[in-house]
């Protein structure tokens, strides 16, 4: 990468900062449209996420879990970049032994024996990677069928598909280590994914819906503070409790 | 027979809600006692639902700080609004915490629950780390609990932290929205409060 390329993109990440920072977290970009595609993400859900979900929830527990690491270990090729672009070496060990050590003794993901040896991996992207950087999320919408987002998470988006090796190897079909891919392969790899987390997620959804008296700005005050503790990489709550003040 | 059976069960439900256990002052036993109750009622087969809920509204109202979770969910507002009108919120959100916490606890009745350890931040404050493992082999869920400890004889509950996603500050972002997009106006969301619970 030469030196005008490392401007361009100091440069970007200044003006990143510089404008981000001003938006608060909890400012809607948009929340008349944000609302209007959260009903239909919701009516997307209920017709055809959700009894997916259910019928995947019926399928015997080890091929559900054999299911769920397998798009996990994929997702775990995102995080490596991201580690090393955050500089962190430790979680960077974790991305890379895990991915090896499930890929080859774990039968291609399906089997989990890195867990057993230590080894636990955060799932990082773009999005958290600028949050390291101190670039603040921007304000806030919903993406249809993706679901909520900030200005600085759905660039993370786009770029991940650069970031990722396994983009590569399926968006843009260059061989990687003998491996080839297609679109197909990405697109049903994080359609599983999303099934998988919902299944995952049933009890909590439907008890979120029903005890919610404004469901849309649960869902918003869940994601913000998800991505707070994924950039955070901690589960500390940092709420100020004084109620003198 | 009819009578006999009212009358039992009327001295069940007495019992039930008016000689609950006492649970421990040391915020670490208080959260594994109080939670350990609560399980174990919860997957009682020989109690009715009205009876559970009853249970679990006399555990909240004596080991929860629904008081000043209502304040705290209200956010800026609670400074500066009429006091009689804050009195009418408190008694709305009581109504619906209370609802709303007897539906989310049903849904971890069948789990297993463990504390794992205790992390004194203040005098006033402790933090409880604890997780629940669903015995239908979904995976755990890490519950930090914010224990109140002001008083070191009777500890409060403030809020759960459920996988780093604080309940209290989702409930206090949601009225937060509503009185956005009402103008401020407390009456707005004391009417949906009162709504959530007749439905």
């Amino acid at each position: 990468m030469n030196l005008k390329k490392i401007a361009t993109i100091l440069t970007f990440l200044l003006v990143l900062n510089v404008s981000f920072n001003k938006l608060g977290a909890t400012e809607e970009c948009f929340e008349g449209v944000s609302r209007s595609v959260f009903k239909f993400n919701m009516a997307f859900d209920a017709m055809l996420l959700e009894p997916v979900a259910k019928g995947y929830n019926k399928l015997p527990k080890p091929i559900q879990k054999g299911t769920s690491n397998f798009t996990s270990n994929i997702a775990t090729l995102l995080s490596i970049p991201n580690n090393l672009l955050q500089g962190n070496l430790k979680q960077f060990a974790h991305s890379t032994g895990s991915f090896f050590i499930n890929t080859t003794v774990g039968v291609l993901g399906f089997m989990n024996p890195a867990e057993k040896m230590g080894l636990k991996p955060h799932k990082e992207d773009v999005g958290q990677t600028l949050g390291t950087y101190g670039i603040g999320s921007g304000c806030y919408f919903v993406l249809p069928i993706l679901g909520p987002t900030t200005l600085r998470d759905s660039i993370g988006l786009v770029a991940d598909t650069f970031v990722d090796p396994f983009a590569h190897v399926t968006i843009r079909e260059n061989e990687l280590l003998s491996a080839s891919g297609n679109s197909l392969d990405y697109y049903s790899v994080k359609t599983v994914d999303a099934v998988d987390f919902r299944a995952e997620n049933i009890l909590t959804f439907d008890s979120l819906e029903k005890n919610s008296i404004d469901l849309y700005s649960s869902m918003k005050s869940i994601y913000l503070q998800s991505r707070e503790r994924e950039i955070k990489n901690s589960s500390e709550d940092m709420e100020d409790w004084d109620l003198n003040n | 027979m009819k009578k006999f059976t009212i009358f039992f069960t009327s001295v069940l439900l007495f019992f039930n809600t008016s000689f609950a256990a006492e649970y421990s002052s040391n915020p670490k036993n208080f959260v594994s006692e109080l939670v350990g109750d609560v399980i174990e009622k919860l997957s009682d087969k020989n109690l009715s639902e009205e009876e559970k809920s009853k249970f679990i509204e006399y555990v909240a109202l004596n080991n929860v700080d629904i008081s000043a979770l209502g304040l705290y969910t209200l956010g800026e507002l609670r400074k500066t609004s009429d006091k009689k009108d804050i009195k009418l919120y408190q008694q709305a959100f009581e109504k619906y915490f209370l609802k709303s916490l007897t539906s989310r606890l049903s849904d971890y009745s069948s789990s297993e629950f463990e504390v794992t350890e205790a992390d004194k931040k203040s005098s006033n404050y402790t933090i409880i780390k604890s997780k629940i493992t669903p015995k239908n082999g979904n995976p755990e869920v890490k519950i930090d609990w914010r224990i109140y400890t002001k008083n070191p004889d009777k500890p409060l509950i403030r809020d759960l932290i459920v996988e780093g996603l604080s309940l209290a500050r989702t409930q206090k972002e949601e009225f937060s929205s509503i009185l956005n997009s009402n103008n401020n106006d407390l009456s707005v969301l004391i009417s949906k409060l009162e709504e959530f619970v007749k439905n």
